[in-house]
């Protein structure tokens, strides 16, 4: 069975990769390339596999997740500059794709040896833009 | 920080995309009699048609290399997709407009499987590079509450667990 656990952070980055000039960064990133940076309402959507313990009948306690996701993501990532605050990004660029690499790359560990084993991440960027890593 | 050609291929990640078009149809199907078709589609077989604000996913997956951290240059598909899908068919008839529905009945699940046809036969053409991203899956609103999704081929790595346990909001059809 798959449970998802959804949360919502507020931060700042630019897509802007040194290494590339100005015109490649425009191509590729588009209007998100301003070096001067723009923010973002980040929904992550955490799902996790797993069966339903017999006598709880949860697979897990979602507040135990709540407070991983909190300590892992919320902390460390809301209202922050993810480029100049939030190591990697200060060395790979923090597109939709690396955000939802690294933040499994935080989670895996947490669920290892756990009844719940982590699934896929889902982050949205915005509403019509979202990327999913499933550890691959 | 190194540059774009000394990284190398990383993660597989799925970028999903999100367009909007409003079209009107109507399901009715030469093969059937006139009572056929208004038990078989009720409503929806009204001579003057009705129309919907689909909502259409389009998924890409491909391997990122950090650096870049693209599966593919959003502004780019967004182009691609609205040239060859969403310009054609943003308040046009479908029944009448779009050359595929002049013999097929325009049932979004017939819409999913037009559009998915429509990017995967094009998208070679576009993004045929080595390590280009895949076409994944394409995925059809017609209302709020039924949605259509078809797969595009076999990407290189679908994720062996997502096969195993199908993700409850995932419907084959309708």
């Amino acid at each position: 069975m798959l449970i998802t656990r959804r949360v919502e952070f507020s931060a700042s980055h630019t897509l802007y990769n040194p290494g590339l000039t100005g015109v490649e960064n425009a191509a590729l990133y588009g209007a998100e390339a301003n070096p001067n940076g723009h923010g973002h309402n980040f929904s992550l959507e955490v799902t996790l596999a797993g069966d339903p313990d017999p006598v709880t009948g949860m697979i897990v306690d979602l507040k135990w997740v709540k407070q991983i996701l909190e300590q892992e993501v919320v902390e460390p990532l809301d209202h922050r500059h993810l480029n100049r605050e939030v190591p990697p990004f200060d060395r790979i660029v923090p597109t939709t794709e690396n955000l939802a690499v690294e933040i499994w790359r935080r989670l895996k560990p947490r669920f290892d040896g756990t009844p719940a084993r982590l699934h896929n991440v889902r982050i949205f960027e915005t509403d019509d833009l979202y990327a999913d890593y499933c550890g691959e | 920080m190194p540059t774009i050609a000394e990284s190398k291929a990383g993660p597989l990640v799925r970028l999903t995309r999100r367009y909007r078009f409003s079209a009107s149809h109507r399901l009715n199907s030469p093969l059937l009699s006139k009572e056929q078709n208004d038990e078989t589609y009720g409503k929806c077989n009204n001579p003057y048609g009705h129309g919907h604000d689909y909502v259409l996913d389009v998924t890409v997956a491909a391997r990122v290399d950090p650096l870049r951290g693209r599966v593919i240059a959003v502004d780019t598909l967004d182009a691609f997709v609205r040239r060859i899908v969403v310009d054609p068919f943003d308040r046009h008839d479908l029944n009448t407009e779009v050359e595929e529905f002049a013999a097929l009945v325009p049932t979004t699940e017939n819409l999913a499987a037009v559009v998915a046809a429509r990017l995967a036969s094009a998208w070679e053409i576009a993004f045929a590079t080595p390590g280009a991203p895949a076409l994944e899956k394409v995925r059809i609103w017609e209302t709020r509450n039924n949605i259509f999704e078809v797969s595009v081929g076999k990407p290189d790595g679908d994720c062996p667990a997502t096969a195993k346990t199908k993700p409850v909001e995932c419907y084959e059809s309708r």
